[in-house]
């Protein structure tokens, strides 16, 4: 080892705490970015297994009701590599024990067992065997949720009626990774797929010979645009709905979205980090070659040249850094595993399995590097153009002068000592400025991780007790005579009903169209409101149509402009429709229409599709419990039970994020405070000490220099405030939000603690240095002159 | 002959050991001594002969190994570091080679500083015209000369009133003329107010200026003389 590394080796050893210090924010840095990016990587790369293992199809069609000979005619499409098509139901299940509403989605499974396209993967049990019409297999997540094993028993009213099903196996579908009826939250709680005997199934439903789902598997390099307007055309005469490719298929689509996330986090979360590391490198560094201006003078005088000295300045800033590399690799790859299993509570694959691909922390410790190299480039420049006689003179003393404040006359009242503090941030304005700025970052940081659990909790408040303030949808088989809501009306428990006709469409405007849902409500809705975005009530017009504002956007139409609206229920309808405003809902893309309105546009009198209820909670069983005997009702949903779901796992997930946020945030406020205090307290022990040996007390010495802090500290955090605010709203605007949109909410409790967690940083990072002050000797100072 | 003065300092065989890594090096090697109140005493000795380290002594900046030191009824040998804190800071007042002056506030502010802490301080407007320095009251050190500044420091010492003066080579970073001056400024504050004064020198000829020299060799006090003819600042030279 040459002499100037063992000189390097033991300069570090002396400044080990401040280089620790630093370590651990590029650490989080890296940790940051290694977790989130190999969580992506493993999300995608699982998927992309999963999916070519399960041959998960590419186009997807549900329709009324096709014979199934069109089936080969399908396979001729040029471009369909494969076909599968089967007959797909939603049922109410009932479970024993459970009280409220079920719905389960029965698949049919053709004569082999295995469809030959969403190959089911059996987790525990078997497939059901050929002739055996009541055996199924169930969805894993709704399997474990509910607590059912192979053997168990359940009931589901198919077709109005009641059958006993048992369940042999325990599996999972590409189809499904995401469980849920549409929405954009999991309900593993309320809703499960059944695969049965498609027989069977079909003639409970007088669907024998027929299909009414299918996906198809596209030729290598065909066009799916292509495929999607030829399969339409062919099942359009039988009630075939739009096709649509993976991009709309709800599991995948939100799968995607979460993958989507997870790379903006990767790439977003550790800027600030890196930024506070090269900002701490670069005062340290400054700070070494300061104090080490007679050894650069000495090592130049006696023939060191630029490089080599340049060289070991940078090797610091190097080591430190790669210190920091090792450590957030270490810790990323374990954030990693852990968010990737935390994904097995929603996503549910056959195997989620964490990989950390080498090009991710190669990538990581590559920019980290040549981050701080550029960052010690301008002192390490201060070396290079130090001159050597120059050097050996101890630098100019410092020069002070009265402060701004002082010399507008506006601080009589400040003690001398209060003068050394505020006089010695005057003096040095940009290492304040930019320790309040690293300070405040660290409170935003804590605020763009923890902002979360407020903004799900405000659209939860919003989506489902300010607009739908229902407590259960009943859903019915087919389209209803309005009249039925007198029926539902006299369940017991019911306090209050509204008519819905829901019909799914699609929404054409020039080039642009999407696929989504009309809901019919009457003018005077109560349990469905319509709010704009600031929640005030929107009037549902007579005529027209009402867009939720990201559809409108979406579809570049204003109030007062048309679009084209096509049923995509049964008969298939097109006409024309002028767009009579917007409302502002944060969950999915949905439009609205007045009942009698969208019943005219359909050709229908007067039918519904289904009931909101309001409930007497107490009596919330009873309700479930006369539902599931009702031969007419297709599904029903309890908000309360999908909500609690919701809640329960993302209660985890919230302390999870909040945890790791905390513990990166107060890395980076111990980081700056510690290190802005050691500096301090290297530059002016001395007259530290002079005031030690005057009588001053150990606790008045610290409070000059810690009192600089504790302003940098008091200052800091209300900028981290509106900087939290800030990254929150731009991580919102980064992250993909097809099916909600969360608002930028941050609730007081949550500024108070990011505040609190910070300012225990700042402290406990401050004593360890008073802790120094009460060391320093007093002796030393009078012999010397600094 | 007048009766003579209360003792204010008393030492019996004060040793002082600094541990260098594995080396023991003795600074002081069994002192006794006495210095009365109101007195002028220079200790005089080459460097390493243990002056400094017995006023940091007498001053509370540093204990000894054995032996006793007292000032008045302090034991300031057995004083923790809270005790020796507040009797600097109640009773002496420092004047060092460097000054030792906050270079972040002005003159009246780094007297100011003292006073703030201290039961009975004297005017600080007063202090600093003791010693000559009230056109300058709103400098800062930078602006000043070696000079100015240590007379800063003495007025920073003296405004607290203190019972001691004790002064580490006051004159050891001035040139001859501004030795003097300040020299002139301690004399007075001595004669004036009565307040006992220390003085550690390498320079024989301040001794002059002395009730009693004690000389340091190696550790101990070698010699202690007399003034019989005390006399002032201006007529020393060196």
């Amino acid at each position: 080892m040459n002499l100037l590394d063992k000189k390097l080796l033991r300069d570090l050893w002396r400044m080990r705490s401040q280089a620790f210090t630093i370590a651990l924010v590029v650490a989080a840095g890296i940790a940051g970015f290694i977790g989130s990016l190999s969580t992506y990587d493993s999300m995608q790369w699982s998927r992309a297994s999963y999916y070519d293992a399960a041959r998960f199809a590419d186009v997807f069609a549900e329709l009324k009701r096709a014979p199934k000979a069109i089936e080969r005619r399908i396979a001729e499409i040029p471009g369909v590599a494969d076909v599968q098509s089967t007959v797909q139901f939603d049922v109410t299940l009932d479970i024993p024990g459970i009280a409220e509403p079920v719905v389960g989605r029965m698949i049919g499974l053709p004569e082999g067992g295995q469809p030959r396209l969403n190959r089911i993967f059996i987790r525990q049990g078997r497939m059901p065997e050929a002739g055996q019409a009541h055996e199924v297999v169930v969805s894993e997540g709704f399997a474990s949720v509910r607590h059912l094993k192979p053997g168990a028993t359940l009931a589901a009213l198919i077709n109005g009626k009641r059958e006993t099903l048992k369940i042999v196996g325990i599996g999972l579908s590409p189809e499904y990774v995401f469980a849920t009826r549409g929405g954009a939250f999991p309900d593993d709680r309320g809703f499960g797929v059944l695969w049965i005997d498609r027989v069977h199934l079909a003639t409970a439903f007088n669907m024998e010979g027929a299909f009414n789902h299918v996906a198809v598997k596209l030729a290598p390099g065909a066009s799916e645009r292509v495929v999607i307007d030829a399969l339409d055309r062919l099942l359009e005469p039988y009630g075939g709905l739009h096709a649509y490719g993976r991009s709309d298929q709800v599991s995948n689509k939100i799968l995607t979205q979460e993958i989507g996330q997870q790379k903006v986090m990767g790439t977003t979360l550790p800027l600030p980090f890196f930024g506070v590391a090269i900002f701490l490198l670069n005062v340290v560094l400054s700070r070494i070659v300061s104090t080490q201006r007679e050894q650069i003078a000495a090592l130049k005088a006696l023939g060191y040249g630029n490089a080599a000295i340049a060289t070991h300045y940078l090797k610091f800033v190097l080591v430190i850094t790669m210190l920091g590399i090792v450590i957030g690799v270490l810790v990323g790859a374990w954030f990693g595993h852990y968010m990737t299993r935390m994904y097995t509570d929603f996503f549910h694959f056959p195997h989620l399995a964490y990989r950390m691909q080498p090009w991710i922390p190669l990538l990581a410790g590559g920019i980290s590097l040549l981050a701080a190299v550029a960052g010690a480039l301008s002192t390490v420049h201060q070396v290079v153009v130090l001159a050597p006689a120059q050097a050996m003179h101890p630098p100019s003393p410092p020069r002070y002068r009265k402060m701004l404040l002082e010399r507008l006359g506006l601080v009589h009242w400040l003690s001398p000592a209060a003068r050394m503090v505020i006089r010695n941030m005057e003096r040095h304005p940009l290492r304040v400025l930019v320790t309040i700025f690293g300070i405040a970052i660290s409170v935003a940081v804590i605020l763009s991780g923890t902002f979360w659990r407020d903004a799900v909790n405000y659209l939860i408040y919003v989506q489902f007790e300010a607009v739908q303030r229902a407590d259960a949808e009943v859903v019915f088989n087919e389209p209803m005579a309005a009249r039925v809501r007198h029926e539902i009306a006299h369940a017991p428990g019911v306090r209050e009903t509204e008519v819905s006709r829901i019909v799914p469409v699609r929404l054409v405007s020039g080039h642009l169209s999407y696929r989504t849902v009309i809901q019919g409500i009457p003018q005077d809705a109560r349990l469905h409101r319509l709010l704009d975005a600031n929640l005030r009530s929107v009037p549902l017009p007579r005529a027209g149509i009402l867009l939720t504002d990201r559809l409108a956007q979406r579809l570049n139409v204003h109030a007062g402009d048309t679009l084209w609206v096509e049923s995509l229920e049964s008969t298939r309808r097109k006409r024309e429709v002028v767009v009579a405003g917007t409302v502002g809902e944060l969950i999915g893309l949905s439009a609205y229409m007045e009942i009698g309105a969208l019943n005219r546009f359909m050709g229908e009198s007067d039918v519904v599709s289904g009931i909101s209820v309001a409930l007497d909670k107490s009596r919330e069983k009873d309700f479930f419990a006369y539902l599931k005997g009702h031969p007419k009702i297709a599904t029903s949903g309890s908000k309360t039970a999908m909500l609690q779901s919701f809640k329960e796992t993302s209660a985890k997930n919230v302390l999870f994020f909040t945890t790791i946020f905390t513990g990166f945030a107060a890395v980076i406020a111990f980081g700056v405070v510690y290190n802005s205090a050691r500096i301090a307290l290297a530059e002016r022990a001395w007259e530290l000490a002079s005031l030690r040996v005057l009588g001053f007390t150990r606790r008045e010495v610290s409070a000059f220099l810690l009192g600089e802090l504790a302003i940098e500290i008091v200052l800091a955090i209300p900028l981290g405030f509106p900087l939290g605010y800030f990254i929150a709203w731009g991580l919102i605007q980064l992250m993909p939000h097809e099916t909600l949109v969360l608002p930028v909410i941050i609730q007081p409790d949550t500024y108070a603690y990011a505040g609190i967690a910070i300012l225990l940083a700042g402290t406990v990072s401050a004593l360890i240095v008073r802790h120094r002050v009460d060391r320093l000797d007093l002796v030393a100072v009078l012999k010397t002159r600094e | 002959m007048q009766p003579a003065p209360p003792a204010v300092f008393v030492a019996h065989g004060l040793t002082k050991i600094y541990r260098m890594g594995e080396v023991e090096v003795p600074a002081l090697r069994g002192v006794d001594l006495e210095i009365y109140s109101g007195e002028f005493v220079v200790l005089l000795g080459p460097s390493g002969s243990g002056k400094s380290t017995l006023l940091n002594i007498l001053g509370g900046l540093d204990t000894p190994t054995s032996g006793e030191a007292h000032w008045r009824d302090h034991d300031l040998a057995k004083s923790d570091e809270r005790e020796l804190t507040r009797y600097r800071r109640e009773h002496v007042g420092f004047v060092f080679q460097f000054y030792n002056l906050i270079p972040s506030l002005t003159v009246r502010e780094n007297v100011a500083l003292v006073t703030d802490i201290c039961p009975h301080p004297m005017d600080v407007d007063e202090a600093i015209g003791l010693v000559g320095l009230s056109e300058r009251a709103n400098h800062f050190p930078s602006q000043l000369s070696g000079g100015e500044q240590q007379r800063v420091a003495i007025a920073r010492a003296i405004a607290k009133r203190p019972d001691v003066l004790l002064c580490d080579e006051p004159t050891g970073a001035l040139d001859y003329t501004t030795g003097k001056v300040v020299l002139e400024v301690i004399a007075r504050i001595n004669q004036e107010f009565g307040t006992t004064a220390v003085v550690i020198t390498h320079n024989a000829a301040i001794a002059g200026m002395a009730d009693r020299v004690m000389r340091l060799a190696d550790g101990r006090i070698t010699s202690v003389e007399h003034n019989q003819n005390k006399l002032r600042p201006a007529e020393l030279s060196w």
